[in-house]
């Protein structure tokens, strides 16, 4: 059966940290990073990345635009 | 286990900024609903090939930067009358696809003649309307659709309908108008509603191209800033409030 | 042929793109006759009938956008209506012609001919450091010709134009010689002439913005500069006036429009008792003619400036003679219009004569 396996590149500079993809991602994977940015502001970041499944929510909801979303299938 | 980039190859690329959005950072707030329904034009006009048609009104107000972050030919309106140089530009470019981007304060309150008119018209255009029960720009005062006991610069004991009369829903006053051909309120808060948005934005470009009238997408959106609030709970407040006196869905289709 | 009439057949044969009115008296003939006209069926030209006068310029604010030869008419209270727009309109450099008969004010006044609002068209009228190309009208053929010429100003400079006319103008017939036609702007014309900056839809350029904001004060200082530098080439180039039997004049009536007409009579009734008087007629209110009149104020002995009004360009006749001798003003108000002998004995008594 076909699995897949995701991954999101966040542009930590243009990122707000708005936090909107945290809660919208369904497998948990996304966190605010302890880090700050240029202009000071939490990024986005894959906390648990094993766990992305490349829905695209966070993507879809990101008022920045920031996130680019990546999807493969992975044969189990 | 796959490695991250594995993954991340351009061929594996299923959500990406569409290029119809400049390189600008956006102004506006974190978290911000302007950033999501800019976006969702800029995804549709893409999606619909149309950026050499597309032309784009701005309001006063936060977005009057619109044309800062969409890729098309752009005018900047007096506060409130959009619709009227909308109506300008369409009367003379009637192939074209004109549309408005305006927030409550803008469309609801000082430009409500200009937008009843519009649509009383059926001018062939398409109307965005963001309403987050504010005035953003000037730092938070009552718009017309602000929630009754809701707390805002000008009503910092809640807006009292004896004070300040009864919120407004305009979106069901166009309705009534014969000019609208359709008339929808969306959110985009979670991804199953940005797809709506998405879908009903794209329903109303697609009716300028049939020259079907006035399309008119109400999008209720958040403004944390002013409400004093995150971006997260802002959503939920925005569910919790805005909801059941905006309900969702479309008011008129035909 | 009526004034207001002659506005609308000279919009249609100048190729003007469209039309965007208010009903208002003295000046809704001009958009009667358009309707009744049909130009869209004709040379395509639109013509609206909008909600209110905010609305008709923010229709012109947004036709203009896209580099056409847009107008609209109105009358005093509908002119201070299209302020705001007018204003936008200027702060964003797009040409368009406005028309304003003018009627008697102040509020809602009275529906009788004036010409109390010089100030309001020749000093901006709006918020901001901006003017409008003001063409004041004095027969039904110049209502016809200043159409024609408000749109090629209009254009050369990127900026609004005006045709001051009151109600006598509009109101009057007269016999007009009408322009031939000239056909309305091709896609490709209005490319070459504003393709810079019109909107037509982003296609192998970058994207065209009208806008009249600047955030940045550093900015919008140099763009006020910029305006400025094209006032300045306005007022060096395209100043327009008339002397009326001036050369051997003591006295000189300073007169536009209507008020013009009347002072022509005046100059002859005083000619027959003997006072040498002439008349210098602004044709182009903005840009005022300084110069002449300076140049005038060194061969007579004074200037009386007689407008249907308490009394505004003499303040800029005044400006222009400096000091040099002594300039008065006439006239009746509210929408009275004075005689010609009323005129010639406001003279006198100005004068001591």
């Amino acid at each position: 059966m076909a699995k897949f396996k995701g991954a999101i590149v966040v542009d930590n500079e243009k990122c707000k940290g708005c936090g909107l993809c945290v809660v919208a991602c369904p497998t948990k994977v996304i966190e605010l990073n302890p880090n700050v940015n240029g202009k000071g502001y939490h990024y986005a970041w894959m906390k648990n990345p094993d766990d992305c499944i490349g829905c695209a929510s966070c993507g879809l909801v990101c008022p920045d635009s920031v996130i680019s979303v990546y999807k493969m299938s992975v044969q189990s | 286990m796959s490695h991250i980039q594995d993954i991340t190859k351009p061929e594996h690329l299923v959500y990406r900024k569409t290029p119809l959005l400049t390189d600008n950072i956006m102004h506006y707030c974190p978290g911000c609903t302007h950033g999501v329904v800019h976006k969702l034009v800029g995804e549709v006009i893409e999606e619909l090939n149309i950026q050499d048609q597309a032309i784009g009104v701005s309001p006063v107000g936060c977005s009057v930067l619109a044309y800062n972050y969409l890729d098309i030919d752009w005018a900047q309106a007096a506060h409130g009358r959009a619709p009227a140089v909308a109506t300008g530009i369409s009367r003379l470019h009637p192939e074209k696809y004109v549309f408005t981007y305006q927030g409550d304060g803008d469309l609801a309150s000082i430009g409500c003649a200009e937008i009843m008119h519009a649509c009383s018209r059926g001018e062939n255009i398409v109307v965005i309307f963001i309403n987050n029960a504010i005035y953003g720009m000037t730092g938070g005062q009552m718009a017309p659709t602000t929630l009754l006991g809701q707390v805002t610069a000008t009503t910092p004991y809640g807006r009292d309908p004896k004070l300040n009369g009864f919120p407004m829903k305009i979106t069901e006053l166009l309705a009534q108008l014969d000019g609208t051909c359709y008339v929808t309120r969306q959110s985009a808060d979670t991804p199953g509603a940005v797809r709506k948005a998405k879908n009903a934005i794209k329903k109303a470009f697609q009716n300028t191209r049939l020259r079907k009238g006035t399309s008119f997408v109400e999008i209720v959106g958040t403004c944390n800033s002013g409400w004093k609030m995150t971006p997260v709970d802002a959503n939920t407040w925005m569910r919790e409030n805005m909801f059941p006196k905006y309900p969702l869905g479309d008011i008129k289709d035909i | 042929m009526k004034g207001n009439e002659v506005i609308a057949e000279a919009a249609i044969r100048c190729g003007c793109d469209g039309y965007f009115g208010y009903p208002i008296t003295p000046q809704s003939e001009v958009m009667e006759t358009l309707m009744l006209r049909k130009p869209w069926e004709e040379t395509g030209m639109v013509v609206l009938q909008a909600e209110s006068e905010v609305a008709a310029i923010n229709m012109v604010y947004g036709a203009a956008a896209c580099g056409k030869k847009v107008m609209t008419s109105s009358s005093s209270p509908g002119i201070s209506l299209k302020q705001e727009g007018i204003t936008y309109l200027a702060g964003a450099e797009l040409p368009c012609l406005v028309v304003d008969v003018v009627r008697g004010g102040p509020g809602l006044g009275t529906i009788q001919p004036a010409q109390s609002d010089y100030f309001q068209a020749t000093k901006g009228g709006g918020h901001g450091d901006y003017h409008l190309i003001v063409l004041a009208p004095a027969s039904v053929q110049e209502m016809n010709d200043f159409v024609d010429l408000g749109f090629e100003l209009a254009f050369k400079y990127r900026n609004p134009a005006m045709i001051l006319s009151d109600g006598v103008i509009g109101q009057m017939m007269e016999k007009v010689e009408l322009s031939p036609y000239k056909p309305r702007w091709t896609d490709e014309e209005i490319e070459k002439i504003s393709g810079s900056w019109a909107l037509r839809g982003k296609k192998n350029r970058k994207r065209n913005i009208v806008t009249s904001l600047e955030l940045d004060s550093y900015g919008q200082e140099k763009f006020n500069l910029k305006l400025q530098a094209k006032y300045r080439e306005i007022e060096a180039k395209e100043v327009r006036y008339e002397e009326i039997a001036c050369e051997d004049a003591d006295y000189v009536l300073v007169a536009y429009g209507s008020s013009a007409r009347i002072c022509q009579k005046t100059v002859k009734l005083a000619r027959e008792q003997g006072i040498k008087l002439g008349l210098f007629r602004p044709i182009t209110l903005y840009p005022f003619p300084t110069e002449a009149i300076t140049k005038l104020a060194g061969r007579v002995k004074g200037m009386l400036s007689v407008e249907m009004s308490a009394g505004q360009m003499v303040y800029d006749v005044r400006l222009a003679v400096n000091g040099k001798v002594k300039v008065e003003h006439y006239g009746r108000l509210g929408g009275v219009i004075h005689a010609p002998e009323e005129v010639l004995e406001g003279f006198k008594s100005a004068f001591g004569l």
